[in-house]
């Protein structure tokens, strides 16, 4: 036998119909959409006239009053809720901290990077301002030209006393022209090539420079030292000859007929470190610290005749 | 109802405040948690969207003093989401026990895109990236995530309207 069906006929809102106007849902609906729209209407005047009228206009300054109430009570809740805020941004932390510390540290690889650069930069840059000062003035020798260039290598051996520098033959360099600094002199280059040349430093066993002391004229010949490889002696000066500790040795700078020194005079060399004789000897012996820091050259001067 | 109004009044103020000074602070992304919309949206759907709308505009209203906002900027979107929640819950969730996690997300979704669109035309914009994936989908994850809370709460404080009498045929 089949199931008796229910029947439900929808009369939804059939008690509340009127036949002579509006249901009240209806009605409501329809003071709901008229209430929203006068509010946005409300709201949209409240925007034009906030952005039309001066900073001292009715709204702003409604405002104004209306956040002065309401600030103790922001404050009062900032207070409440400060320690939960200062947990979730702990938590927060923790979650980005992975994130930042990675992007910091690539950060920090960057600037690290940067800052040898510009350091760089900033050393270049002041040994060049130096060079470029000692080229113009008074000190540098008179009749030649300066060819600055960089120091680009040094050979491996300890056995001998050499840089390479990056200026040669088409910049003018020479076999045997002079090699300064604006702190002293250098060497002589010895080799030379298109693009490149070596310099031998006054530190080398085979280097040797006739030089005078400032102070009192003593003339000798600075050369290698055998204490250490930085050192430098001022030989062949006679007993007789006035030097102390602290006196300047510059080159001599001989001249004779048509013969002359490979350096110009004038270029310091060094300072007397100390001076002292013995009978049996016949030349003093002198020790010279050279003005010159040879195991930290970057830039050079090639100093290069007019003449030639 | 007067009652209901004192109440929804006093309940956004208080939320109004809080948002300001707290949940402004609880960032994820570039989103935060709309502790207002999500209780307008509450109360519009359990008081239809008169009383949304109106609830609405004076959370808007708050919101805009309280954070020295352009004055009627979020009563209007606010006035808004109120009423289309007040009419989506007129067809849906009036008396549902649970909170409407559509008519949240939903409200989330139109009153950031409303802002966005609010915000251009006042002439500050976002990338659309940095909007979508930045502010809406954080917000909406959040909303979503308070929505329960708020609408339980909202819940307790306006008892459902009792259901209307429907008149039905008799058994055949």
């Amino acid at each position: 036998m089949p199931r008796q069906r229910t029947a439900r006929l929808p009369v939804l809102d059939a008690s509340l119909r009127r036949p002579d106007g509006l249901s009240p849902r209806t009605s409501r609906a329809l003071r709901a959409r008229l209430v929203a729209l006068t509010l946005v209407l409300i709201s949209l005047a409240l925007i034009t006239v906030y952005f039309r009228e001066s900073d001292d206009g009715t709204l702003h300054s409604a405002q104004r009053i209306g956040l002065s109430v309401a600030m103790p009570f922001e404050v009062a809740g900032e207070r409440i809720a400060r320690p939960f805020r200062d947990a979730w941004g702990w938590v927060a932390d923790l979650v980005g901290a992975k994130q930042e510390n990675k992007k910091l540290r690539k950060e920090l690889q960057d600037l690290r990077s940067r800052a040898v650069q510009e350091q760089t930069a900033l050393s270049d840059n002041e040994q060049l301002r130096r060079d470029l000062q000692f080229r113009d003035g008074p000190r540098f020798p008179q009749g030649f030209n300066g060819v600055a260039t960089r120091v680009v290598g040094r050979p491996p051996s300890a056995y001998n006393q050499e840089v390479l520098i990056a200026a040669g033959t088409s910049a003018g360099v020479r076999r045997n022209d002079p090699v300064v600094t604006p702190d002293g002199l250098v060497g002589l280059v010895t080799e030379v090539t298109s693009n490149g040349a070596q310099v031998t430093l006054l530190t080398d066993q085979q280097s040797a420079v006739s030089a005078t002391v400032l102070e009192s004229g003593a003339a000798g010949i600075v050369r290698h030292g055998s204490s250490d490889s930085s050192a430098l002696i001022l030989d062949r000066v006679g007993k007789d000859a006035f030097v102390e500790t602290g006196d300047l040795v510059i080159t001599a700078g001989w001249r004779t007929g048509k013969l002359e020194s490979l350096y110009p005079r004038g270029i310091p060399i060094g300072t007397v470190k100390s001076v002292g004789q013995q009978d049996v000897d016949l030349y003093k012996r002198i020790q010279v610290t050279p003005l010159v820091n040879f195991d930290s050259l970057s830039d050079v001067i090639v100093l290069v005749s007019k003449n030639r | 109802m007067t009652a209901d109004v004192l109440k929804a009044g006093a309940l956004l103020l208080v939320a109004a405040l809080v948002q300001v000074s707290i949940a402004s602070t609880i960032e994820v992304a570039e989103g935060h948690p709309d502790v207002v919309l999500v209780l307008v949206i509450a109360i519009a759907l359990l008081r239809g969207p008169l009383f949304g709308a109106v609830a609405g505009f004076w959370a808007g209203l708050v919101l805009d003093v309280s954070s020295l906002e352009t004055l009627g900027l979020t009563s209007l979107l606010l006035t808004l989401a109120g009423y289309f929640a007040g009419r989506f819950g007129d067809v849906t969730t009036k008396s549902s026990a649970h909170p409407s996690l559509v008519a949240v997300g939903l409200g989330t979704i139109g009153f950031g895109i409303g802002s966005a669109l609010v915000h251009f035309m006042l002439g500050s914009t976002l990338s659309p990236t940095e909007f979508f994936v930045g502010v809406l989908l954080p917000s909406l994850a959040l909303n979503l995530l308070i929505a329960y809370p708020l609408y339980g709460g909202c819940r307790r404080l306006f008892q459902p309207e009792p259901r209307e009498r429907r008149e039905v045929s008799p058994v055949v």
